[in-house]
């Protein structure tokens, strides 16, 4: 008997008591639609935090001067920064199998002025290869670049955020803007980025040649000639470990700042893979979680496929006599009825994925949550109700397979 | 023991055929050693008081059961040697049933239900639906086959039961009580039927309670406590004449 024929026997049994395989498919349709929203729902949070992250720069480890981590204002007086220009130098010219880029940078606040608008932001000095290791592009104007570096140029890149405050609708091109009284030519603007995973704003920035920023609006003589710096962010090669980095970046600057063996560093390495990572560990955990949620509800669908399947042996047993008699071998009896359950599983799971793939868009339109369907997770969902169905049905299957032909058909 | 069968062997051959069936810790005999032959092309009735075996011994000749002892040869083969597939097999291609109760399959078309034997031939559904609709018609029910079940008279639904029977083109139709459940005049008018077929080669079994109904077979078997009583041949009655001067009667 051919697969066809059997699957509209399924189908036709299936009809007859439509009520009831429809409640049976129920506890399918809601394991299978539980799992695409959550899944949707999981991996669209996941798929944002990651973006977040990855707007601050992929693969960024960051090198804190120890002194910087206490408040700003002993920083602002000048206590010694422990890291400097050249250590950022030296990262990025001496570990090239791990670095990509390390850009050193000075941070500051105060006002921003133009014209009679003000904005307090804060402000860094840094290198052109700062818009690459924290991977900024320009939405309008341009980076600054080395000549005005060496020349302190007085120029300024602005944050979107900025640049919305101080200019509105404006551009701000050639505009001047000035920091602590030091009048500064706004060359360009940053493309936004939006927040960042902890909810501050990344636009709010500005940025100029580190050179300007140490010799014309800091003015601190100490931090003039030490070149020292508050902080170098580093650019990882793609693919690196970023433990092994980590020691290595470690290793060169004890070496250069002298520290001896048993001596603590006098800086703070910060790697965000390892903030990924922990993100990734707790959906990791929430992704088990759905799946021993999702296992149960299908597992009870599954107990109620079997359960009315075997009512349905049951009340056909005279049918399975007559087709016996007719001339259906036992495996014939047997994939008609796994025929039906497997149908049964896989119609309530392709019910579960539209509407779970609705009841998904609709908690993403309402809530505005994050929702990423997942082509996987529906192929996983559907292939996994037509296990169940196999599961689920073959008892009964074979328990109808297995009648004899006589007493099926004189069942009353 | 060891009977073989003969040169030319007929239709059936039964050898000391007996049936058990298990009751509590002991066993009821139900056929204790029938011994038989029919050929190909009779009309056979079997008739005998209710529990005499009449419907084991169908549903053994069917190969719906199997035997507890003895032998049964159907066109030469012996049915204990066969497998489960092999028996479904032999009963889709050379025995066609016909149940007291019709035993149709609801909600399914009169078509359908004649065809479903060819279904399990793997035969495409265009040349099942051709000769099931081909014996509907040879049945008289050419105008009912897209109807139900519940739609059809019981001596229509006992036709189209018929079609099914002979859709397969068997060798054999074994029919237990087919007038049972119908009145007199529909009986006569399935007797007629299969008798027409009978006509045409194809041997058939039936069991009956009634003598007006064993009269249009051409040999009465006769059963009581699960053994052969009596074998008689019978001058059969025309069914399709006895249906002409009822029909002459009403109009
Ligand atoms: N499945 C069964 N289990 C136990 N005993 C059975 C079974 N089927 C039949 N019998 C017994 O076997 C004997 C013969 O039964 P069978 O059905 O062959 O009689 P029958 O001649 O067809 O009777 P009827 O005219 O009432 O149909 C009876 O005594 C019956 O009780
Ligand atoms: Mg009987």
């Amino acid at each position: 008997m051919n697969f066809y024929a059997t699957l509209l026997i399924a189908l036709k049994a299936l009809r007859v008591n439509k009520m009831r395989s429809a409640l049976t498919m129920l506890g399918i349709i809601i394991g299978v639609a539980a799992v695409i929203v959550m899944v949707a729902v999981g991996s669209g949070a996941r798929a944002q935090v990651e973006a977040q992250i990855r707007s601050l720069g992929a693969n960024l480890m960051m090198v804190f001067s120890a002194s910087s981590t206490y408040t700003g204002a002993r920083a602002a007086v000048g206590a010694a920064y422990s890291i400097s220009e050249e250590d950022a130098y030296a990262i990025g010219r001496e570990l090239t199998d791990v670095v990509a880029a390390a850009a050193p940078a000075l941070r500051g606040s105060g006002q921003i002025v133009a014209g009679n608008s003000n904005w307090s932001t804060s402000f860094y000095g840094v290198t052109p290869d700062y818009f690459d290791v924290r991977e900024w592009s320009i939405a309008e104007g341009r980076f600054f670049d080395q000549a005005e570096i060496n020349g302190a140029a007085k120029v300024v890149v602005l944050g979107k955020t900025v640049a919305d405050n101080l200019f509105g609708d404006a551009s701000p091109i050639d505009q001047t803007v000035r920091i602590r009284t030091v009048p500064l030519t706004v060359v360009g603007v940053l493309a936004a980025k939006g927040q960042s995973p902890g909810g501050s704003d990344l636009d709010d920035v500005l940025l100029m040649p580190i050179s300007t920023a140490r010799n014309r609006v800091l003015g601190a003589t100490s931090l003039a000639k030490s070149r020292a710096v508050g902080s170098i962010q580093i650019k990882l090669i793609d693919g690196i470990d970023s433990q092994y980095a980590e020691e290595r970046v470690r290793e060169l600057l004890r070496q250069r700042h002298r520290l001896q063996p048993g001596q603590d560093d006098d800086f703070t390495l910060r790697n965000l893979t390892e903030i990924l990572q922990t993100r990734e560990e707790s959906s990791r955990v929430m992704a088990l979680l759905l799946a021993a949620v999702a296992s149960v509800s299908l597992l009870v669908g599954g107990i109620g496929i079997m359960n009315i399947m075997l009512v349905s042996v049951t009340e056909r047993t005279r049918e399975i006599g007559l087709r016996r008699a007719v001339g259906a071998q036992a495996g014939d009896i047997l994939r008609q009825f796994l025929v039906e359950a497997i149908t049964l599983a896989l119609i309530g799971g392709l019910v579960g994925v539209l509407l779970g793939s609705a009841g998904a868009q609709a908690i993403g339109a309402l809530a505005g949550w994050p929702i990423q369907l997942s082509a996987s997770a529906t192929l996983l969902a559907v292939s996994f109700s037509a296990a169940i169905g196999i599961f689920f049905g073959f008892y009964p299957a074979r328990k109808a397979a297995r009648m004899s032909p006589i007493e099926a058909l004189r069942h009353e | 023991m060891n009977a073989s069968p003969p040169p030319r062997s007929p239709l059936i051959r039964t050898v000391d055929l007996a049936k058990d069936y298990p009751l509590g810790d002991t066993t009821v005999p139900a056929l204790r050693g029938v011994s038989l032959d029919i050929s190909a092309g009779e009309f056979v009735a079997v008739m005998g008081p209710s529990g005499s075996g009449k419907s084991t011994f169908m549903n053994l000749l069917g190969c719906l059961d199997h035997p507890s002892g003895g032998q049964y040869w159907l066109g030469g083969h012996e049915i204990s040697r066969l497998t489960d597939d092999a028996l479904s097999s032999l009963r889709n291609r050379r025995i066609g049933f016909v149940f007291q109760h019709f035993n149709l399959l609801a909600r399914t078309s009169a078509l359908e239900n004649v065809a479903l034997p060819l279904l399990y031939r793997g035969m495409g559904a265009r040349e099942r639906h051709e000769r099931a609709a081909h014996r509907l018609r040879q049945v008289g029910l050419a105008e009912r086959m897209d109807h139900h079940p519940v739609q059809l008279s019981g001596g229509q639904q006992q036709r189209v039961a018929i079609a099914r029977a002979l859709v397969g083109d068997p060798a054999l139709v074994l029919a237990d009580e087919p007038t049972g459940a119908l009145d007199s005049r529909t009986g006569v008018e399935i007797m007629a039927l299969l008798q027409q077929l009978n006509h045409e080669g194809i041997t058939v079994v039936l069991v009956t309670h009634e003598h007006d109904i064993a009269a249009y077979a051409d040999r009465i078997i006769h059963f009581r406590d699960g053994r052969v009583v009596d074998d008689l041949a019978n001058a059969h009655r025309d069914a399709g004449a006895d249906l002409a001067a009822l029909s002459a009667v009403s109009a």
